[in-house]
């Protein structure tokens, strides 16, 4: 599973501090393995957002204000994100657990504070992630991403973590027979 | 150039002479924990997604049945299945069955399986409670915790590290509990994220292992990457006939570079509540005294070893939970309940008209056992009060320590705990 190189969708905004109870409550974790069943609750802990779930179209983009998806390590946390359907996450930034999650998940999320302050609920976006610039098509704005670090850029691309251990495991696995 | 204590950890797991803050470096690990939610999916991922078929240390990796278990419905049951069914099939060493563990936070200090100078990795987020010992300790994912399991490494960013310089002594009622919430209303839910919060200063030296705990074990409540101390004769000491392997304590030099220090006096932090609904919401107790409560729940990992029970019973004792209200208190470990039992703090608990049960995170995530219904209002010794936390989004929770949380459940309101007892006993305060 490789990154799109652009995806576009409208924007859901969210404020700060959303975190990851907010995102998907405790007791879906029940669900822990079941991503469909995780979107369907994805964002019900924020209030006033209770169906939210229900009314995102595939490919949409959430955008977060600060620390996005702090508290609780749960991965569930961006699974019920992508299980809703989203297809990009940007905030102004991440709380470390949800980043870290996200990036080994292969799941593209961006850090722009200047896309956080200006996009507003319902504008249409389109996003270059390998350039990491947001374009507003109903505004006609621009707005840069942050770069990651190398590695996580290239975990990213590899498709996350999964890939990258079996690559590790096989390297083993050679070294030991080499070794015989 | 010198290093912080979390800095020469990195480095050393990492098989490096020195690393800076912002150095991405993959690093081995000393010590890895997963639980009944964080297991099944590690477990799946690591053996159907990674493709491994044997875990890299099985002396080295501790597993709890916490977070939703004794099963709290069929679902439950069945995440429970799959983790005991995963520790067995992979030899894990130290599974904690139900009845017999308890919190991971407490289970693996109280085991001495979480050393000075180590690098421990724990799927959940309070992980970063065993940096009290003197280790790296932080919280990952269920991915992050497969890599480690079929490696034993893992990548990391080396975090800048905040100092945190504690003067003067705490005063009489305010605890840990009460200058770590201080601390973080002053620095916001977000204050030090992805940091490293050193801890030091004298008045460390007064507060005990299980108070230092409570302490490291809010750091990620700033969204610190982890929360870390220096050894000294309180860690030597907690260790002593406790710890399962050998170790070497770490230390700051002392041309280590910190992004910034924060100085306190400890002396002048009151007894303190994080307000609804967030842990930052710091107030002194005297503005919410008089709050009305319809539950207050003593528990979690942050406030439930056996120093925070007794302080709790001794408020208790000869006194009655209010009409109105209900105290649930839930022990951290089964050997945390095995203590209690002994020194007859449960029946303390029970003839106040406590609800005691067993140890699981329970109702700290809403998980079971004291779940908030609509408007409820609950005061909590737990760590998080972020909407929904402890059951409905509406539900107000204030966190606070024991003793404030046991006295305001004899009063009904909250309330400082010299309203019921006059002086906590010197012994166990």
């Amino acid at each position: 599973m490789s990154l799109p190189k652009v995806v576009r969708g409208r924007a859901w905004k969210f404020g700060d501090n959303i975190d990851t109870d907010q995102i998907i409550p405790a007791k879906y974790a029940i669900y822990s393995l079941d991503e469909t069943e995780l979107g369907k609750h994805a964002m019900e802990g924020v209030p006033g957002h209770e169906t939210w779930a229900g009314g995102v179209t595939r490919g949409d983009i959430l955008v977060g204000g600060s620390n996005f998806g702090c508290g609780s390590s749960r991965e569930i946390a961006p699974v019920a994100i992508r299980g809703a359907g989203i297809s990009l996450v940007v905030a102004d930034s991440f709380a470390r657990i949800f980043f870290r999650n996200a990036i080994n998940m292969g799941y593209p999320i961006l850090q722009s504070p200047q896309a956080a302050e200006a996009v507003e609920e319902g504008d249409e976006l389109e996003v270059d992630l390998e350039e990491g610039i947001i374009r507003n098509l109903t505004k006609g704005d621009e707005y840069r991403a942050e770069a990651f670090p190398q590695f996580m850029t290239d975990l990213l691309k590899m498709g996350g973590l999964v890939p990258w251990v079996r690559k590790r495991l096989e390297e083993r696995r050679q070294r030991a027979a080499v070794r015989g | 150039m010198g290093m912080t204590m979390t800095e020469k950890i990195l480095a050393r797991g990492a098989g490096r002479e020195s690393v800076r803050p912002g150095d991405l470096v993959l690093a081995r690990v000393d010590f890895a924990m997963g639980h009944d939610l964080t297991i099944p999916p590690a477990g799946k991922i690591m053996r159907e997604q990674m493709g491994a078929e044997k875990i890299w240390d099985p002396e080295r990796v501790a597993v709890t049945q916490d977070h939703f278990q004794p099963a709290k419905d069929a679902a439950s049951a069945t995440l429970g299945r799959l983790t005991r069914e995963f520790s067995h099939s992979m030899g894990i060493k130290w599974y904690f069955e139900v009845g017999q563990g308890g919190i991971c936070h407490t289970v693996l200090p109280e085991n001495g399986l979480v050393l000075p100078g180590e690098l421990v990795v724990g799927a959940d987020s309070h992980s970063c409670t065993y940096g009290a010992l003197n280790n790296f300790a932080t919280g990952i994912g269920s991915t992050d915790l497969a890599c480690v399991l079929a490696l034993g490494e893992l990548w990391f960013r080396v975090p800048e590290t905040l100092k945190f310089v504690y003067h003067n002594r705490l005063k009489e009622w305010v605890e840990a509990k009460d200058l770590i919430l201080y601390v973080i209303g002053q620095i916001g839910v977000d204050g030090a994220r992805s940091k490293a919060m050193e801890h030091t200063g004298e008045a460390l030296r007064h507060i005990d292992m299980e108070a230092r705990l409570t302490m490291t074990n809010m750091a990620i409540e700033a969204g610190a990457k982890n929360g870390i101390m220096e050894f000294d004769e309180v860690t030597k000491e907690y260790l002593d006939g406790r710890a399962k392997r050998p170790y070497t304590p770490v230390s700051s030099d002392s041309d280590a570079e910190y992004e910034k220090v924060f100085e306190f006096d400890v002396e002048k932090v009151e007894l303190g509540v994080a307000k609804p609904m967030s842990p930052d919401n710091y107030a002194p107790l005297s503005e919410v005294a008089g709050t009305r409560l319809d539950q207050v729940f003593i528990g979690s990992c942050t406030n439930s070893r056996i120093t925070d029970l007794r302080r709790a019973a001794a408020v208790l004792e000869n006194h009655k939970v209010a009409p109105g209200v209900r105290l649930i208190i839930t022990p951290s470990s089964h050997q945390v309940a095995i203590q209690a039992e002994k020194e007859g703090l449960i029946r303390t608990f029970l003839a106040a008209g406590a609800a005691w049960t067993t140890a699981t995170c329970g109702a700290c995530l809403g998980g079971h056992m004291g779940v908030l219904g609509e408007g409820e209002v609950c005061l909590s010794t737990t760590n998080r009060n972020f909407p929904g936390r402890m059951g409905h989004p509406k539900a107000q929770v204030y966190l606070s320590n024991p003793a404030v949380a046991a006295a305001s459940a004899v009063t009904g309101v909250i309330s400082h705990p010299s309203e019921v007892l006059k002086h906590m006993p010197a012994e166990i305060a």
